[in-house]
């Protein structure tokens, strides 16, 4: 279905607190029409595994000031332990150019730094949206 | 080889114009008007990012000095606009206060001797991002520690940060959020070296429970009663035991980077030292008691002058509020003694070397607004924790202003400046007007409680980000001048894995090499004086500190005694 907006869940992981970031993407999601499902930050990994679940999201926007990325690898091995791995994780924020060989090896989608534009964002995370549900359809 | 000016310049021939000319001419403000007019085209209207308006000129007409005494005032009198001190910085500077954190205590340790031979005046002391989530480094995955903040869970872990250090001689910040087990762990560090308390000097740089919960979700710490309680409590005991310790810091920094504007950061802040002011008047402590030892912590973005109006509104507001509002009677209190910090939202990750023009830029405004301290970032913090190279520039950068540019000659040398005097009765009257929408909330507690504040903030974050994608507002290297090619991509600092599982092996050898009845002991005293009002939770926190309890046991025993917080979500 074209018209599907999608569920895309927002939130932070790791022990940092900062939210400014995580807060506009979340509103540039749902001005785009998006389903958008927004928790605040430091949540553990298992936690969002089972928000993800209980919430039937297509993606995963995590976002990332202080390192938290680097944990996001964990993340990707606990939502394919969770049978989830048609979830499309997409991580925005301050992660350096020689971190991400280690997201998109773990199976990130898209990494989004400082000052990427609004529709930049949304076009991937449709995408995202729509791959999620191509996986789901076929697994 | 340069010549002097005037010797390359031809002299102009003293004759041809006769001064009278110019003199009989009188300079008037129409002939201005229509000039400008003429020749601007369509102006543009520019405002600040407290959204007031600012014109071409001032003149006379904005602001005229017949309010001199009422309004400005002379360095160190009231209603101290000009500067807290008589003679200000040019008596003494401003403490250089870089604040450092990252991998273990030996690696701060390492990076803080380094950084005092490199002039820096004081000692600022960061901890790890799991400690602000108030767990010990044995619960946090390695990946993360260590990467933004110096993992410190114990007495020993302070006293290995702080080796060498003189803590009777030097002044220091801790970046210690309630319950302040950091400043625990330094008094236990301070008694086992045998300094006495009252040699103790600096300030608990992130005192202030509410900017925390507003901006930094510290609501998985304590519950916002429950911060509260041991915030006045930690007020009293210092002012007790550490009389020369300033146990509040009133934080704006955290909002402004939140997306707050600068006037309804300073609004809020203010708003906060109410709060935590009459928090301890009520608890019994005279006003001349706690506020002589109350301080303020900001960011200085980039917006100029605006940033330098909002600092001396401030100062002015901020001494009639001790006075009027509060009931202060000694100068000291009425005192609007700040820490500057140069804004690290206005940094770029795309072509960082820039970063050192925009500190620089922060740096001199925050001098000309007559701050107490300064932390000016490396160019690297838009993307870690950072690295030596660049942290020393920032350093130097401070060195510069001072000796170089002289910026410490003059105090207050934009006071009587149309523009600065007109913005700074402008931003004055937007910070009362934010200050006027918390009191009708009930206080800044209230406020806090019912998602006021957050929503404001948010509003304005998201505006600022409207202005960024209109061009409004130009970032160079982001939606200005982007295309240029990215020179430079510092490596990020990511601390030595190795060291780091040795420590945290260390640290749970520490733990169960420790008298286990005596640390039981001390955090059951914990409960026992969160049940009793009459009782000072921040004694027992000393005392469980000392006995070797750490930062992730006191926490979780305040936690099961004073509870977890709600995580508030305002959209």
């Amino acid at each position: 279905m074209n018209d599907y907006p999608g569920r895309v869940l927002i939130t932070k992981i790791g022990y940092d607190g900062h939210d400014r970031g995580s807060r506009i993407v979340a509103a540039f999601l749902r001005d785009a029409g998006m389903e958008v499902i927004y928790t605040p930050p430091w949540q553990e990994i298992d936690a969002v595994v089972s928000l993800a679940t209980q919430e039937d999201v297509d993606v995963i926007g995590i976002s990332s000031l202080a390192t938290d990325h680097l944990i996001v690898p964990d993340l990707m091995a606990a939502l394919g332990e969770a049978g989830l791995s048609h979830i499309r994780v997409v991580v925005g924020g301050i992660v350096p150019e020689s971190e991400h060989e280690l997201l998109k090896t773990a199976g990130v989608s898209a990494i989004f730094g400082p000052g990427s534009g609004r529709d930049d964002i949304v076009v991937a995370v449709r995408n995202c949206v729509t791959e999620s549900r191509q996986n789901r359809t076929f697994a | 080889m340069s010549k002097i000016a005037s010797e390359t310049v031809p002299v102009k021939s003293k004759s041809a114009e006769p001064a009278r000319a110019v003199k009989s001419q009188k300079s008037d403000q129409a002939t201005w008007k229509n000039a400008y007019d003429a020749q601007i085209g369509e102006d543009r209207v520019i405002k600040n990012r407290s959204g007031i308006e600012v014109k071409a000129l001032y003149t006379p007409d904005d602001w005229s000095d017949e309010s001199y005494d009422d309004e400005l005032g002379y360095p160190g009198q009231a209603p101290y606009t000009r500067g807290i001190y008589a003679t200000m910085h040019r008596g003494r500077a401003w403490t250089q206060r870089q604040l450092i954190g990252l991998g273990t205590p030996e690696e701060y340790n390492e990076r803080l001797t380094k950084s005092l031979d490199q002039g820096a005046s004081a000692i600022s002391l960061l901890p790890c991002n799991s400690g602000f989530r108030g767990i010990d480094c044995d619960e946090a995955p390695t990946a993360l520690l260590g990467t933004c903040g110096t993992v410190i869970n114990s007495i020993e872990d302070m006293d290995a940060a702080l080796k060498g250090v003189p803590l009777d001689q030097i002044s220091t910040a801790v970046n210690d959020p309630s319950p302040f087990t950091l400043f625990a762990f330094l008094l236990g560090v301070a008694k086992r070296r045998g300094i006495p308390f009252d040699k103790i000097t600096g300030t608990a740089n992130q005192s202030d429970y509410i900017s925390h919960f507003v901006a930094n979700h510290m609501f998985y710490r304590l519950s916002l009663p429950g911060a509260r309680r041991v915030f006045v409590d930690h007020v009293a005991y210092c002012r007790e035991h550490v009389p020369n310790w300033n146990p509040v810091s009133v934080v704006g920094q955290h909002m402004q980077q939140a997306g707050a504007t600068p006037a309804e950061t300073m609004g809020f802040t203010l708003s906060t030292a109410i709060q935590h002011a009459e928090d301890c008047i009520n608890r019994g402590m005279e006003p001349d008691y706690i506020l002589p030892r109350f301080t303020f912590f900001f960011d200085i973005s980039i917006s100029f002058f605006e940033e330098i109006a909002k600092f001396r509104a401030a100062r002015r507001i901020w001494a009639r509020i001790a006075q009027e509002r509060l009931g202060a009677k000694d100068p000291r209190s009425m005192r609007f003694k700040f820490h500057g910090q140069t804004s690290g939202v206005d940094l770029t990750s795309q072509q960082p070397l820039n970063n050192i023009a925009r500190v620089s830029a922060q740096a001199i405004a925050g001098i000309l607004s007559g701050l107490q301290s300064m932390h000016t970032d490396s160019y690297d913090e838009a993307i870690s924790c950072p690295t030596e190279g660049p942290a020393q520039i920032a350093s130097a950068t401070q060195h510069i202003l001072r000796e170089e540019a002289h910026l410490c000659d003059v105090i207050d040398p934009l006071g009587g400046s149309y523009y600065v005097e007109t913005l700074t009765d402008q931003m004055e009257e937007k910070i009362l007007e934010v200050m006027e929408v918390i009191d009708k909330a009930g206080g800044m507690y209230e406020a806090v409680e019912q998602g006021v504040v957050q929503r404001m903030i948010g509003k304005s974050a998201l505006a600022h980000q409207q202005k960024v994608e209109r061009g409004d507002e130009k970032i160079i290297g982001v939606n200005h001048l982007a295309d240029h090619e990215d020179a430079h991509e510092p490596a990020p600092y990511r601390p030595d894995r190795s060291k780091m599982e040795r420590h945290v092996t260390a640290f749970k050898e520490y733990k169960s090499a420790r008298n286990q009845s005596d640390v039981l002991r001390a955090i059951d005293r914990l409960t026992k004086a969160a049940d009793n009002e009459d009782e000072n939770i921040f004694a027992s926190i000393v005392d469980a500190a000392d006995k070797g309890a750490t930062h992730g046991e006191i926490i979780a025993r305040l936690r099961e005694d004073l509870g977890f917080g709600q995580p508030l979500v305002v959209e």
